[in-house]
């Protein structure tokens, strides 16, 4: 059974007034259990809207959501076992960082959980070394940290609460490059350890290349596609058109593809282009590569 | 005086106070550096690389504690000159959110005029033209939180040139940005140079963004790594990647070829350079 | 949702009234007040109704939009009211126990009412026809005499702007945070009041550090545009007072005089 699965949902902004908007329509998706998703698309797309809806912080003008089968608007009261269950970490999460210590404020996840103390003491740790942050980090002022310490610990706050689903919206905005593959490095390591469902958005399809199963397109307040990475980036053209950026590297090979070499069209890592190329170059006699 | 540079740094170091350790940090280390008048000069490092610290010297934010930084000849440390030397070199910083200070678009955009003590009506035809020069000025009544991302940059760049200045400084100024916004922001600078002759220092970690100026200069642990053109700088693919930062994909992709022994030339940047010496090489 | 919080009042437009110096409909504005207390005859009452009424037709602001502003004063003006009725001495017309009403008391609060609503009419016209920015630039330009006795006038002007400014910004803010904070399972809506309090704890101390951190950013930029306190600053937009605003005044000043006229040589009807 899908892990996540929305009907027709639909949420509009401001209705009944000049500003009315649809933030999403008519969404129909199923995500199942252990995926890897890359979410794109472009500001206003709907992307930050949906991934709101995931764990009940808005509520559909129409439509519904289940998480693990469950509808979660069947009884409001108990909205927030699915803030538990689907874990949300928002963009620059440093920013909501509010404790005395580090321990305290990743451990602020799990108390509101209800657990007993030994058992927070042992999330906050896992969640640490998740993130990679050392365990001396734990007694110090988060407000003391570097900009990419901060955001580690917001991450490790949710993560904490162990959730079935961990969504990440943008986790790398304003990171250097070493920065942005720690990250990324670590939610797969996260991913591929606890088994979990986990959604990426972000602004860039060379990081969503590199690390997702699949993506999804978001276009207009609609689903464009839901499908493998490999499938998606056959239709790079069409992204392309939408204003959203696709890596350099499938260009180039969709300008090879233009020229007449025989090439593949969904190239999308530099490792993948130089293995294409290779192929290309040996099958025509050249000799190179050994 | 044209081949003056407009700006000149020799031997500037510096060091920065750590409050949390109690301890001297040394955050910049012998830097010499000269800034061509009309260049558009990228400046690229990781976090903590001295790259900002640096910037913050060009208008006198920061003082060398050794070395000296002299602005069209001004010597940053000459106080009295601070407000010459903040006219001539302005700054554009991250967040486009906190550099905004009035509530309509216009009267940001005349806020450093109006502190220089412009007449009226030549303030007026300076905002105009800068919200002009940046494209915003159908939208000059708005107010700022109306806008987008990348729109409330190009109005921060407007304040700016209003002022008139010889060089733009830049510190992470699409840090902040989707690709739309960060795409508006580049677009409007690599302009400000070519048609108004306006020199730009652009900070970034982003090297697709370092490889449209005409000179890359990689900051690493507070010295100046690389310094030449994006072909000359992007050619150490393995010195930046070792230093933590990206090349473009088509440099990582010839130069993984050329290590498996085929023959191109190793200093390809764009699209298009990539495609032809790739068919090239399929048609000998 | 927070953002739907609208600042001000402000009703964009472009009529005589909008487009009149704020300096002048401050002014203006004040010297309305010190007339709706002038009127001791209720004689001259329609005189004092006439003003506001007219400027509102002129600006082209909707009634109802009049009478949204006057729904939240009703409690105190009935309270008013009913206090001028109860305890003002006079001719009784009604008694129960010590609670009378006398003829005299009900004349005070049907005058005090009506002082009350114009008074808060009055205001709202300045508002929904000034825009915060230029009211602000009318105070700093109305209190710059008092620069000479060291009266901060501009800084108060551009602590004013600048809060103007980033009230939406930290609006948005606190709802981004809010947002956060729910994610991670923390409970705003139950509980008893300490626990509510303590619930804002999350909320309130990312915002400071956040306002903290963009005060001292705002002030780098600032710094960077060449900002120096008031002194030798000019400003783009120029105040004039046109032909509006000297028939503004003379208008308002006509319905002072008409006001004193009628105080002094109309008997009153009580």
């Amino acid at each position: 059974m899908s892990i996540i699965r929305t009907e027709h949902l639909t949420h509009v902004y401001s209705e009944g007034t000049p500003f009315r908007s649809a933030g999403i329509e008519d969404i129909n998706l199923e995500i199942e259990r252990g995926e890897m998703v890359g979410v794109i698309g472009h500001t206003g797309s709907g992307k930050s809207t949906l991934i709101q809806h995931l764990n009940g912080l808005l509520k559909p003008t129409s439509g519904r959501v289940f998480i693990d089968g469950e509808d979660i608007w069947a009884d409001p009261k108990q909205i927030r076992r699915f803030r538990f269950k689907v874990g949300l970490v928002f963009q620059y999460p440093e920013y909501q960082l509010f404790e005395e210590t580090v321990f305290k404020d990743i451990a602020f996840g799990p108390g509101n959980m209800g657990l007993a103390p030994e058992e927070i003491e042992r999330r906050v740790h896992d969640a640490v070394q998740f993130v990679g942050l050392s365990p001396d980090t734990l007694q110090k002022s988060p407000f003391e940290l570097s900009g990419g310490q901060k955001r580690r610990v917001a991450i490790a706050g949710v993560i904490a609460m162990e959730p079935e689903v961990l969504i990440l919206d943008e986790p790398c905005a304003g990171l250097d490059p070493r920065g942005r593959d720690q990250i990324l490095g670590q939610i797969r390591e996260y991913h591929e350890e606890r088994g979990s469902t986990v959604l990426i958005v972000s602004h860039s399809m060379e990081d969503i290349a590199k690390f997702a199963h699949k993506v999804l397109v978001m276009n207009g307040a609609h689903v464009f596609d839901y499908d493998t990475v490999d499938r998606i980036f056959s239709r790079a053209d069409e992204i392309e058109a939408m204003g959203l950026s696709i890596p350099q590297i499938t260009r180039v090979f969709m300008g090879l593809r233009a020229r007449g070499l025989d090439v593949p069209a969904n190239v999308y890592t530099v490792e993948q282009g130089r293995e294409a190329f290779l192929k290309a170059y040996r099958a025509k006699g050249g000799a190179a590569g050994a | 005086m044209s081949t003056q540079p407009i700006i000149t740094a020799r031997d500037v170091t510096f060091y920065y106070f750590e409050e949390a350790d109690n301890r001297q940090l040394l955050a910049l280390k012998g830097v010499s550096l000269e800034i061509e008048r009309g260049s558009f000069v990228a400046v690229l490092g990781h976090n903590g690389s001295g790259k900002s610290t640096l910037a913050k010297h060009f208008n006198a934010i920061l003082l060398p504690t050794e070395g000296t930084v002299e602005v069209e000849g001004i010597d940053t440390r000459e106080e009295e000159r601070i407000y010459d030397i903040r006219q001539r070199v302005g700054m554009v910083f991250q967040n486009p959110d906190n550099q905004l200070v009035a509530t309509i678009v216009e009267e940001d955009v005349a806020f450093a005029c109006e502190n220089l003590g412009v007449p009226p009506d030549e303030i007026r035809r300076r905002v105009d033209e800068a919200l002009k020069a940046v494209g915003m000025y159908e939208l000059r009544d708005r107010s700022p939180h109306q806008l987008s991302g990348g729109q409330k940059q190009r109005v921060a760049i407007a304040g700016i040139i209003a002022m008139m200045p010889d060089c733009i400084v830049l510190d992470e100024p699409t840090a902040m940005l989707d690709p739309r916004g960060r795409e508006e922001v580049m677009r409007t600078i690599r302009q400000l140079q070519e048609e108004f002759g306006i020199t730009i220092v652009l900070i970034t970690h982003y090297m697709d963004e370092a490889a449209r100026a005409d000179r890359v200069v990689v900051m690493d642990d507070g010295r100046i790594a690389l310094d030449g053109t994006p072909k000359e700088v992007f050619r150490h693919v393995g010195l930046l990647k070792r230093i933590g930062l990206d090349v473009p994909q088509t440099t990582d992709l010839v130069h993984q070829l050329v290590a498996a022994g085929l023959e191109l030339p190793d200093d390809i940047l764009s699209e298009q350079e990539c495609i032809d010496a790739l068919l090239s090489l399929m048609e000998e | 949702m927070l953002k739907d919080i609208t600042l001000g009042q402000y009703f964009p437009g472009n009529s005589a009234i909008h487009r009149m110096d704020p300096r002048m409909k401050i002014i203006l504005t004040l010297v309305y007040i010190a007339m709706l207390f002038a009127v001791s005859n209720p004689l001259g009452l329609p005189v004092a109704f006439a003003v506001p009424l007219a400027a509102f037709l002129i600006a082209r602001i909707p009634l109802g939009m009049a009478l949204k502003t006057l729904k939240p004063m009703i409690p105190i003006v009935l309270f008013t009211a009913v206090l001028n009725m109860f305890f003002v001495d006079g001719v009784v017309l009604w008694q129960w126990s010590f609670f009378r009403i006398t003829v005299d008391g009900l004349y005070f609060a049907g005058m005090m009412a009506t002082r009350i609503l114009l008074l808060v009419l009055g205001t709202a016209l300045l508002t929904y026809t000034t825009s915060p920015i230029s009211l602000t630039d009318g105070i700093e330009r109305l209190l710059s005499p008092l620069k000479r006795i060291h009266f901060p006038a501009h800084e108060l002007a551009m602590m004013m702007t600048i809060a103007l400014r980033f009230i939406p910004t930290l609006i948005e803010e606190t709802d981004k945070i809010m947002s956060a904070q729910k994610a991670r399972g923390a409970d705003l809506e139950s509980g008893g009041l300490i626990e509510r309090a303590k619930a804002l704890i999350p909320i309130l101390i990312p915002l400071f550090v956040s306002a903290f951190r963009r005060a001292e950013e705002l002030a780098l930029a600032m710094e960077c545009r060449c900002y120096r306190g008031g002194e030798g600053r000019t400003r783009m937009k120029q105040l004039h007072l046109g032909p509006v605003d000297w028939i503004s005044a003379a208008v308002m000043a006509a319905g002072l005089a008409a006001i004193l006229l009628i105080n002094l040589f109309v008997p009153s009807v009580i």
